[in-house]
Parts: C-alpha cells; structure tokens; sequence
C-alpha cells in the first residue's frame, strides 16, 4: 500500500473509532455505573440523528439547533428514567433486556409516526461544506475534521468530569456500591438519573453529528447497537478510557479489514472482541 | 367478517333449491392475498404496491373480468424467516385464489417455494431475486418488475460509449448485490470495459470511507455501484465529499437514486442510472397514470407503484382470457404467456420465463427528478439460466 494512502486509512479509521466512541461512551455509562444493559441505546442515536433533521430545519444555525437537541434529549432521559428505569435497579438483568427491547419498538414505532418511513438528508453546516485535498484524487472533507475533533473534546470533558469533579466521584462510588452511598447521605437516586439522562445525550449528540455525513434512516440505531457493545466490552464495562480505546482499535480494524482482507470484513472486528476477552476477559480497562 | 358471513348465507341461499329463484346467480368473488411489508423499511414500497393495484381495479369498475375482488392483506415485515408459513396461511388457510407479493428478495423466495408446491398463481409485483424467473421459474409464477440482472445489464454499455474502459465496482456483498454485480459484469465486459477492481463490505454496513479511499488510489475511469435506501443516499454523499465525483464519475442503477433525491440533495446531481422506469418520459400512458394516482392518493408514484399497477393489469388479462374462471389455470397462464401490458413504463412483453422483456432506459439527475435520458437497451430480456419453461 502507498504511504499516503495508508496515512488516509488510518484517518478514516480513526474518525469512525472516534464516533464510535461518543455513541459507546454513553452506553458504558449506563451499563457500567448503573448496571443496566440498555439495549434501546441505539434508538437514543437514532432520537439525535431525526432531532437534528427537524432542527436544523428550523433553526439555520446548525450548532445551535445542536445544543437544543441536546438539551431536549438529556429532557428525554429524565422523563424516561423517572418513567421505567428506575424499576429495574434491583431487578435481573433479563428484566432489563426486556424493557429496553421493548423500548426499541416503541421507539421505532413513534419514530415512524413522527417522521415517516423515508430517507431524509441534513445539510453539512456551511462554514465547514469544504473539503481538503490530499492526494489529485481524493480530498477530505473538513466536516469529518471537525466531527473528530469535538469527539475528542468529549473524551477529554468525560474524564475530567468523572474523574476530578465531585459528582464524578460519587458517580464512582455508587457504582461500587449504592446502598453504602446513599446511607452516606448522598442522593443515589438524583444521581443515577443524570448518567442515565447524560448517557442519552451523548448517544443522542453522535447522531446528530453524524446526520450530516450519514443519511436519516429507519432502523439507523440497530447497526450502532451491536458495534457499541462490543467497544464496552472490549474496553472494560463502565471504563470510559477503555472505551476510547477499544474505540479506535476498532475503527482500525474495521478500516483495515475492509481493506485487506475484503471477504471477512464482517467478522474483523468480532475476532478482535474474542482475541481481546480470551486476553482480558473483563476487557482492556475493566476492574476483574 | 361480515363479508364473509354474508357471502356464506349468499351461497347457502344459492344451493338451496328454494332460494335460488330468488338469487341472482353471482359468481363467487376472487380472493386476492396481498402479502407485503407494510412496516419496517420496506413499508413505503408495499403501500406503494398496494395502492397502484387498487387504482387499476378501481379504473375497471372495482371488478377484473366481471368479478368482485375480496383483498386478504398480510404484513411480510420483510422477514424472511416467517416467509413460508405468512404465505401458507394465504394459500391453505384463506384459501386466496392468486398472491400477490412481495419486495424483499428473501421473504420472496419463501413465497416462490409455496407458490411452487401449492400451484396457486403468485405474482411478484418487486423482488427481483435472479431465481425466480430462472432456475426456479414456474408455470404459475409471474413477474411485473425486473430481475437484479436486468437492471444493471445496460449499465456498461453506456459506459463504454462515454469513455469509461475501466471501472471499480463497490456494493453490499450479500444475494441482491452479487447478482447485480454478474449483470453488471457481463454487460460491462461484452461491451469492451474492464473491471479493475471490485469493492465489496458486508450488508448492511454504512462506513464507506475506506473504500472510498481504495477507489481514488486504483483510479479507474468511473465507479458503477449498487446501493438503495439509507445506505444509497450515504454513499452518493460520502462519494461526493471525497472530491471523487467529478474525477471519477459514479453510475449504478436506479435504486441508487430512486426516492433518495431530497435527502442526497446537490451530491446526486447529474448522475446516470439505469432502470425500467424513469421520470418525465413521453408516454400517454405514464402521464394517465401519474396523474390519477396523485389524484387518488395525494401523492407521486415511483416505480414500486407502476409494478403494482401492472400486476394488477397482468391479472386482468389472464382473468379475462378464462371469462373470469381462474381454476382454469392452465388457460389462464398460457394466456399470461407472451401477453402485451401496457404499462406506464411503456409496453412490454412477458417473457416465457415470466419476467418482462422491457426497455431499459438511461436517467440522469435533475434537480429531484431521474429524468428520461435515452432507451439504453431496447427491450431487455433476462436470460432466465437454468429456467425450464425457456426451454
């Protein structure tokens, strides 16, 4: 393989292991710190990617109708922790596979009643619809720069916000250990309910930033699904470094599969998540 | 439920000798099972399908050869594995005179195999899986659409005449996009061009981006592709903002720019695709059509609706050629055999596969219309491999 051309593979591994990252981050907030297996995350995607339709239809500032969307989806969490979640604490995993499954109908149904069946497209913001070139070729759109770049800065914010504020700390504690927590006189409950509504809003946020260079689609959030759970798995459950991590090495191997070895680029990444748990079976960052 | 109990006091009213002076003698209505998704991904097409049907019985009086119609609607959900027993039900269950059905390849080769075993008459109204019309073709099998084959076949041909002797090929590697690929293949190669490099990632994966980037190192002259839906409207935009579009044209068939325009917007603009159906042709037939299906409807057909439409026209014409009578199959189908339909496509053959022998036409994008370009290929005929009924 040509040196440029190998250099731009590994940018686009990296920018789609990035925006795996955003989706995954929420999913290993909820899983890890709350202990729920949220199945209906992709559907949480697929709410930012429409809500970013609809918005910026609305509102021509493309990263204002962001924040909004972002806003209404951390609103969405709230309602839908109060609403269901909050039953399932102390109950089964099986009952949460349950709910959440249930959720993914639900979701797809409202989203058809809502939007439609169709195909919609989001305009890329104009300030950033140019592209670079990089070799006589190919250029790259600044768009996708961008998209990484704030991907980035969201790592660098979930770890400073779990691991030097105050409510990260007790976000680690009571994920250790709840009851202990709140007889400490802390509000367990309150806080349970922002990583859930957080976690939704970051799925949420990588929707919409995706809606641009994606298309809007029906079933958008079941191919998420599968993908972000292998990246907490791979990382460690509830380690947002190791989903970064697990992130990358993923839209690496995916790039690189498709690449070289075309006829089983489906399975790449999964025989990467098998290599990595006959390793590590609690995954690259998880506590054993 | 209260047709049916209506129509079993009617007949009950006719076999007694004593009400049947009283009865007008009415021939029993014609069961019709629509077996299509109306939910799911596919919903859009199916309702489509449906619709189109129902406007050429409604333009016929709601009757097909003197008989009423009685529609048993099942939902497919596009779900292959519950394919063979929806379609049972139909036949053994609800007892349908003729299935109509469906869109999706999979759940079409479920339909084929009880179509098969049953003998009941089916017509395939979209799926375009090679093997229905070729080594699983049927006396009783029909087909108002296309084969995979046939819509991408032309495609080469036309790009040789524009220049383009070597081309990359990049699809979803799964049934629909491998035999799109062959079709497209032969023509390309029969025609002169060469395949340089063929590009393939797993259905329904939407991360084009590597690929992409192998197309601008291989630097063939064009790219032909096969996608549709989601993935279709990504891809075009992906393709566009990797500066490759106008450097290394992109072509595909139709499905790449079918219903997608809004949302592809300004990166789908002037690309050439291959189809049967195309927008602003110069058919009296096609602008009838169009114009009494927005009428009844509120809104444009596409050409998911001109296959139903003509499923319902190919229907007629064997009904009428049995006086209505379908348990006369044998002279029913053969009538059905080599029948002309005068479709808002423009007329065209059935094949003694049973697929359509049609005009594939050259479309371009303009504005959110695939606009009629040229007849690519002048009455195109499926092979139909391994068919025995060709034979």
């Amino acid at each position: 393989m040509d040196p440029a051309i190998f250099l731009i593979q590994v940018l686009n591994g990296v920018q789609y292991g990035l925006l795996l990252f955003l989706v995954a981050s929420g999913l290993t907030l909820i899983f890890g710190i709350m202990g729920i297996i949220n199945l209906a995350h992709g559907s949480f995607y697929m709410l930012g990617a429409y809500l970013a339709f609809s918005l910026t239809r609305f509102i021509p500032n493309f990263w204002l109708s962001i924040v909004v969307g972002i806003a209404l989806a951390f609103a969405v969490g709230i309602i839908l922790e109060w609403l269901v979640m909050r039953l399932l604490y102390h109950r089964d995993h099986l009952y949460q596979v349950l709910l959440t499954y249930g959720l993914i109908l639900i979701f797809e149904e409202l989203r058809s009643l809502v939007w439609g069946d169709d195909v919609h497209g989001v305009p890329v913001p104009a300030a950033l619809a140019f592209s670079i070139p990089l070799t006589d070729t190919l250029s790259y759109q600044v768009y996708r720069l961008a998209m990484s770049a704030i991907c980035l800065a969201i790592a660098f914010g979930m770890y400073w916000l779990i691991q030097r504020t105050r409510l990260g700390m007790m976000i680690r504690a009571g994920s250790v250990n709840r009851d202990m927590v709140q007889s400490l006189g802390i509000n367990i409950g309150l806080v349970y309910r922002l990583v859930f509504a957080l976690g939704l809003a970051l799925a949420a946020l990588a929707g919409m930033l995706a809606a641009p260079v994606s298309s809007v689609y029906p079933g958008m959030g079941n191919q998420v699904l599968i993908i972000s759970f292998v990246v907490v798995v791979i990382g460690g459950i509830g380690s947002v470094k190791g989903a970064l991590v697990a992130a990358l090495a993923i839209g690496l191997a995916d790039t690189f599969g498709k690449v070289l070895a075309p006829q089983i680029a489906g399975m790449v990444v999964y025989l990467l998540m098998a290599a990595v748990l006959l390793w590590r079976p609690q995954g690259i960052f998880g506590r054993a | 439920m209260l047709s049916r109990r209506c129509f079993i006091q009617g007949a009950l009213l006719a076999a007694s000798p004593l009400g049947a002076p009283f009865v007008i003698a009415q021939p029993a209505r014609l069961k019709v099972g629509l077996m299509l998704p109306y939910t799911g991904t596919f919903a859009a097409l199916g309702n489509a399908i449906t619709n189109a049907f129902k406007l050429y019985v409604a333009e016929q009086g709601g009757k097909l050869a003197g008989r009423e119609l009685e529609y048993v609607v099942l939902d497919d959900e596009s779900d292959p594995a519950k394919a063979v027993d929806n379609a049972g039900r139909l036949v053994n269950r609800d007892k349908v005179d003729v299935l109509i059905g469906t869109v999706h390849s999979g759940v079409q080769m479920g339909m084929v195999k009880v179509a098969r075993e049953s003998g009941v008459l089916s017509i395939i109204p979209n799926a375009g899986a090679d093997a229905a019309t070729g080594p699983l073709c049927a006396t009783n099998i029909f087909r108002t659409s296309f084969s995979n084959w046939q819509t991408i076949h032309a495609l080469g041909k036309v790009m040789v005449e524009k220049g383009h002797k070597s081309a990359a090929w990049i699809s979803w590697k799964y049934a629909a996009g491998e035999e799109m690929f062959k079709g497209f293949k032969e023509g390309y190669e029969k025609a002169g061009g060469r395949i340089v490099k063929e590009l393939w990632l797993p259905f329904p994966n939407v991360e084009f981006q590597a690929l992409i980037t192998e197309i601008a190192a291989a630097r063939p002259d064009a790219t032909a592709c096969f996608f549709a839906g989601g993935g279709a409207v990504k891809f075009v935009k992906d393709y566009d903002a990797a500066g490759l579009k106008a450097k290394i044209p992109l072509y595909g068939n139709g499905f790449l720019t079918d219903g997608t325009l809004q949302a592809q917007g300004a990166s789908a603009q002037g690309i050439y695709t291959t189809l049967h159906y195309a927008d602003s042709l110069d058919i009296p037939k096609d602008k009838e059509f169009r114009l009494n299906y927005a009428k009844t409807y509120k809104l444009q057909p596409d050409v998911y609706a001109v296959q139903g439409y003509d499923a319902a026209q190919l229907l007629d014409l064997g009904l009428k050629a049995v006086k209505g009578d379908i348990k006369a199959a044998k002279a029913m189908t053969a009538a059905m055999e080599g029948v002309t339909i005068d479709s808002p496509r423009g007329k065209w053959k059935v094949s003694r596969a049973h697929n359509p022998i049609q005009d594939s036409y050259l479309r371009q994008v303009v504005g959110e219309q695939n606009k009629y370009i040229a007849v690519a290929w002048k009455a195109l005929e499926d092979p139909a491999r391994g068919c025995k009924l060709t034979a």
